[in-house]
């Protein structure tokens, strides 16, 4: 009576439900209004065009995050990497748009491009070792990241600046910065990213779907051993599948260096850009529709979150529980499966 | 500083960073031993770090001196109870393991920093007053050199170790272990033969629970006395990087977490030893995780996983 597809959509939502009820729960038991809470949520995420922008601004990276975790999913990948991915990109696009000159529209892209491949490269060498060797992507994608994140302190501290804490400001040539939009939304950071993240969420939709190697991906994804005897190189799949995947991280660490900041910092901590990704990916059932839904989605949350405690003295921190709970309750899919069946069943 | 000086303190502050990953890396042994990937790990040591905390800091008055060693059992208790989250997604709903466990360490922050602004009206709580101070040996602490280096350390120190080797005892010495090894090679095998795969997996997410609490909490109640969301950041990534490192050997594990607990004093104190002061501190800090990609590639011995790590079993199917 159900098939898997609409399973697909309603684990999702179900999921997405469940989540905010038990958030409104913790709310009561801690004595808050739970409606006032969410509302206050709401009011934060679209109340006014400042709030519009930035909840824009938010939703751009996580889209790209979110393409990357679920591309390497079709291919049967779990990049855990994505996090150190957009680590370097965002290095590689600062690097290139604060230290070189060149012409408007060209340096841009040159910067995104740039972006692309070091995320490309840091996908690169779990790929290769998964490929080669079959070290589980998993462990090796994690420990990447650490290391990315040391190396990108690292140089900013040493090559990019001098012993600073942050570079300099990327060139006006090489910046997203979309200074109208900005104007229009009280000075949100909002910024012409999110036509890249659509313009990838597409081409990602196409690379699947409507070319062969997209085709071998999804067979390598969802049977290497078949595809194998279908003379199809399931070794190169994997190591294409992550070096795209990572690229798509490279591009959401761009958005960040060229337009929501405009610089690298050194920071002690991670983005989480890459791990919300996993999330999204997860909840968007791996499809470049469902990811940009699951995008809007958590950045409505968490920049939502932001006017919780001003308005109605809830911790910001509940939406991470509620978000924590959400991944919990998506990848618990099979009971949701299961209690539905069950209901369906005995309906009859 | 002369030599010897400066080794006894790099060694026993070593040993301070290693006991918090010791503790986490034996529970994660257990853990993927089982079959049960655990990349909650993290999530458990922000759960041990939290209730550590919040435990000193509200009964210190009451127990004194005692106050540590019972945040330390109190951080263990609950970290285990947190630590049936993951096993109930992963055991009985057969969630992805690894999701799961990215979730765990979501959740946690986000409890642990909610109930902090709760408690406490900001980001993070107070300093402790009874944290773990250090405890030289009887006798042992009097030998030359090596006493200093080994034997005036923090008592969660010396219990980090003591775990490994009971760890080590009970995973390879007893018929409980046994089956828990088992359940992780080949569960239908194990059901075959009468042993519960469901029961012993449980036990063994909820040991890692266990060990994380007390890794999270070891290090709050000794390096970061207090809580906030710069406690734990990476040291449970560490502590699984021990356990593959350690090649799912609790000795192993061991011995892999006292290397990463060097690696980060130096990477800390460095500058100020001789011998350290021109690495680049960069190299330091990569130096765990690089060390861990080539132990999985097979440049340092081949690390074999258990067979059936991070696959659901599910009863009845072949």
């Amino acid at each position: 009576m159900f098939s898997n597809r609409t399973f697909n959509i309603v684990v999702p939502i179900v999921s997405v439900l469940l989540g905010l009820l038990a958030g409104a729960v913790i709310m009561v038991s801690f004595g808050y209004n739970p409606v006032a809470g969410y509302a206050a949520m709401w009011n934060g995420a679209f109340g006014d065009a400042y709030f519009l922008g930035e909840t824009v601004r938010q939703v751009t990276p996580y889209i790209l995050s979110g393409l990357a975790v679920a591309f390497a999913m079709r291919a049967g990948l779990l990049n855990i990497g994505v996090e150190g991915q957009v680590i370097v990109g965002w290095l590689a696009a600062v690097w290139i748009g604060s230290s070189f000159g060149m012409p408007p529209v060209v340096h841009v892209l040159v910067a995104l491009l740039a972006a692309a491949v070091a995320g490309g490269i840091w996908g690169f060498v779990p790929g290769l070792l998964k490929a080669k060797l079959g070290v589980h992507e998993v462990i090796v994608t994690i420990m990447m990241n650490y290391i990315a994140l040391y190396l990108s302190n690292s140089v900013i501290r040493g090559v990019l600046t001098d012993g600073e804490d942050r570079t300099g400001n990327v060139a006006e040539t090489a910046s997203l910065a979309a200074p109208w939009l900005r104007e229009l939304t009280f000075y949100s950071r909002i910024h012409y990213g999110f036509i890249v993240a659509l313009v990838m969420a597409f081409t990602m939709w196409f690379l699947l779907n409507k070319t062969t190697r997209g085709f071998e991906l999804r067979a390598v994804g969802s049977n290497p051993f078949a595809s194998e005897y279908a003379g199809m190189k399931v070794g190169r799949n994997i190591i294409i599948a992550m070096v795209i995947s990572g690229g798509f991280a490279g591009l959401a660490g761009a958005m960040e260096g060229l337009g929501t900041f405009q610089y690298a910092s050194v920071s002690s901590g991670f983005t989480n850009i890459g791990f919300d990704g996993i999330a999204v990916a997860l909840l968007g059932a791996n499809t470049a529709i469902g990811v940009i839904l699951a995008a809007i989605l958590f950045g409505t949350l968490k920049i939502g979150a932001l006017n919780m405690p001003t308005e109605a003295g809830v911790p910001t921190e509940l939406v991470d529980i509620v978000i924590a709970l959400i991944i919990l309750f998506v990848a618990s899919g099979y009971i949701i499966r299961w209690v539905f069946l069950k209901f369906s069943k005995e309906g009859k | 500083m002369d030599f010897l000086d400066a080794l006894a303190i790099m060694v026993s502050s070593a040993l301070v960073f290693a006991a918090p990953l010791i503790f986490t890396a034996i529970g994660g042994v257990f853990s993927e031993r089982s079959g049960i990937i655990n990349i909650g790990l993290e999530g458990l040591m922000v759960m041990g770090a939290f209730v550590g905390i919040v435990f000193n800091l509200t009964f210190s008055d009451m127990f004194g001196s005692m106050t540590p060693w019972i945040s330390m059992l109190a951080a263990m208790v609950l970290s285990a109870i947190f630590a049936l989250v993951h096993a109930v997604a992963s055991i009985t709903f057969r969630a992805d393991q690894v999701v799961s466990g990215v979730a765990i360490n979501f959740l946690a922050l986000g409890v642990g920093l909610f109930l902090t602004r709760e408690f406490y009206d900001r980001g993070q709580t107070d300093i402790i007053s009874n944290p773990f101070y250090t405890w030289d040996v009887p006798f042992l602490s009097d030998i030359p050199v090596l006493g200093r280096m080994f034997f005036e350390n923090y008592p969660s120190t010396y219990l980090a170790i003591a775990v490994a080797l009971l760890g080590w005892f009970v995973l390879f010495k007893t018929s409980f272990g046994l089956r828990l090894r088992a359940v992780g090679e080949h569960p239908m095998a194990a059901d075959t033969n009468g042993i519960k795969v469901y029961r012993m997996r449980y036990i063994a997410v909820m040991i890692s629970g266990a060990m994380g609490g007390l890794g999270g909490a070891a290090y709050a109640l000794t390096v970061a006395q207090a809580f906030s969301q710069a406690t734990i950041v990476g040291q449970g990534f560490m502590s699984l990087a021990a356990v593959i490192f350690g090649k799912w050997h609790p000795l192993g594990a061991l011995g892999a977490a006292i290397f990463f607990g060097f690696a980060q004093a130096i990477s800390i104190n460095g500058a100020s030893w001789p011998l350290f002061a021109n690495i680049p501190q960069v190299f330091l800090l990569i130096l765990p995780y690089a060390l861990t990609i080539l132990a999985l590639a097979g440049f340092i011995g081949r690390a074999e996983a258990p067979k059936s790590l991070g696959t659901p079993y599910i009863k009845g199917s072949r």
